[in-house]
């Protein structure tokens, strides 16, 4: 099935339809999509890093997969996570840009609000975005009907680029998806970060 | 989930919120002993709520919670109600379910969980308000208790359907005449406790919240007779100071006045023969272990 609808950053309008009931499918193994278009993983490896050193304020939101230390893998993954903020932290400019590091700590609704400064919350992603001004972020380790609920709210409301780092198939509402993430796999987009700093040019 | 997986990944454990990290440090998760006593020196389950200043069922939550002696193994049913309010904002493993079918879903659930994890003790505890037990959710309810499935039933009687507005249920109190019933209530409070006893539940309680001890006690209770014999019962009053035209600061003399001997909530306690058994053998050991402790604290300071 081809389709002509792009998964491009918002605001979209209020209650986007969802990517996949307009035809946007999800890569096979060893590829990724980028704004619905299957690319090979390298490709989007590129285009993510990219995007990190572009933006104002490139934000990684790990969710509670990776932040509870419920196995050995989920351990792993959060080192690689700290690894890859490290890694963008050191090749923005910090004079204009910020990378930023907030946890989504469950899905519980918050009452009567969430801090936006120090969390994400799926049932309102947008306040912490707009909070921080973030123009960029990467989920990792949050429950696919979770994402997919913020990335659409994302999606919606803001201007923000979405990238999933996603365990299982990847994400069709976002703008640009992994799949079978792993902690290599995150590595191995702080070595791209690494390699494009000074090539990619900053914020306005 | 076992407390040894309730742990924050090392790398990331700084960028956590302070209520998550005093989840790990300060919760009572693993401690058998735990109890209402620890509300304002340890960490709560029970984040914050949603419901209305001065709401009797913060209250039922937060000791319920503070009371459950195994909350890291246990799974919660919740239905639609005030109740489905609250379950999003509590650290314990819960599931909600279509309205009235609770007691269905918790059997299912019990029943997998035995499966799953024959070594563990997994216990299962509906909280449901008196719409979903009694009215919508009866046939579950009962269907539930005749096939002694070992897992725990809380009712959360506010006497109406508090939630939509104030309509008349089956334990609203005969005559009573409420926002959305005005014409009164034409027939007597069912008497689930009593349905409950005949339907095979080994442990049935009527009571308020305003004991704390109380509540406690019948909780611990009520979940260990559950575990090993069979289906468990607790009618909880937790009054809508809303929707009986009280104020946020009556809730608690609404529940003294009612569960006066004379009064449609007083303390009323069915134990079967099994567990009574079960009751008394658990309070001997716990005797012998208050003992223990009694012998090697004066040991110490000796």
């Amino acid at each position: 099935m081809t389709t002509s609808y792009k998964v491009m950053p918002g605001p979209e309008h209020f209650l986007p339809p969802s990517a996949s009931s307009m035809g946007v499918r999800l890569p096979d193994p060893g590829q990724a999509h980028i704004h619905g278009t299957i690319v090979p993983e390298e490709e989007a490896m590129e285009q993510a890093a990219r995007q990190f050193l572009s933006a104002k304020v490139p934000t990684i939101f790990p969710g509670p997969l990776v932040l509870w230390a419920w196995n050995e893998k989920a351990a792993k993954k959060a080192k690689a996570i700290r690894h890859l903020y490290e890694t963008i932290k050191e090749c923005v400019d910090s004079k204009i840009q910020q990378a930023m590091l907030i946890p989504m700590p469950d899905y519980r609704p918050k009452y009567p609000k969430i801090n936006p400064e120090v969390e994400i919350n799926p049932n309102h992603p947008n306040l912490t975005i707009w909070h921080n001004k973030i123009d960029a972020c990467m989920f990792v380790g949050v429950h696919c009907h979770q994402a997919n609920l913020s990335l659409k709210i994302i999606r919606g409301g803001t201007s923000c680029y979405t990238v999933a780092m996603c365990a299982q198939a990847g994400h069709e509402d976002a703008m640009l998806s992994f799949r079978d993430a792993t902690a290599e796999k995150i590595d191995r987009l702080a070595d791209w970060v690494k390699k494009l700093k000074g090539s990619v040019p900053p914020p306005d | 989930m076992s407390k040894e997986r309730i742990k924050i990944a090392e790398e990331l454990y700084d960028i956590m919120p302070p209520e998550y990290q005093d989840l790990v440090k300060r919760a009572t998760y693993g401690n058998e002993t735990r109890g209402w006593k620890d509300i304002g020196t340890a960490k709560e389950l029970i984040e914050e709520h949603s419901l209305c200043a001065g709401c009797p069922e913060s209250m039922a939550f937060r000791y319920i919670l503070a009371s459950l002696p195994n909350p890291e193994d246990t799974v919660m049913v919740g239905s639609t109600g005030c109740t489905s309010l609250v379950f999003p904002h509590v650290a314990v493993h819960n599931i909600h379910s279509l309205f009235g079918n609770q007691n269905a879903i918790a059997s299912g659930l019990k029943r997998a969980l035995s499966v799953r994890f024959p070594d563990r003790t997994k216990d299962v505890v509906v909280l449901a308000g008196d719409g979903a037990t009694v009215d919508i959710g009866l046939d579950m309810t009962l269907q539930a208790w005749f096939r002694q499935e070992k897992f725990t039933t809380i009712c959360f009687d506010n006497e109406l359907y508090a939630n939509t507005g104030g309509q008349e249920s089956g334990l609203m109190q005969k005559g009573f005449v409420a926002k959305m019933a005005p014409v009164g209530k034409s027939f007597e409070k069912v008497r689930l406790p009593e349905i409950a006893r005949e339907s095979g539940c080994h442990y049935v309680v009527q009571c308020t919240v305003s004991k704390p001890n109380l509540v406690e006690k019948i909780i611990k209770n009520a979940i260990y007779v559950a575990r090993e014999i069979g289906p468990t019962y607790l009618q909880i009053y937790t009054p809508c100071i809303l929707e009986i035209g009280k104020n946020s600061m009556e809730g608690l003399q609404e529940m003294r006045d009612s569960e006066k001997p004379t009064e449609r909530f007083a303390f009323k306690e069915f134990v079967s023969e099994p567990a009574k058994e079960l009751l008394a053998e658990r309070a001997a050991k716990e005797k012998e272990r208050k003992a223990e402790a009694k012998k090697q604290l004066a040991g110490q300071t000796a």
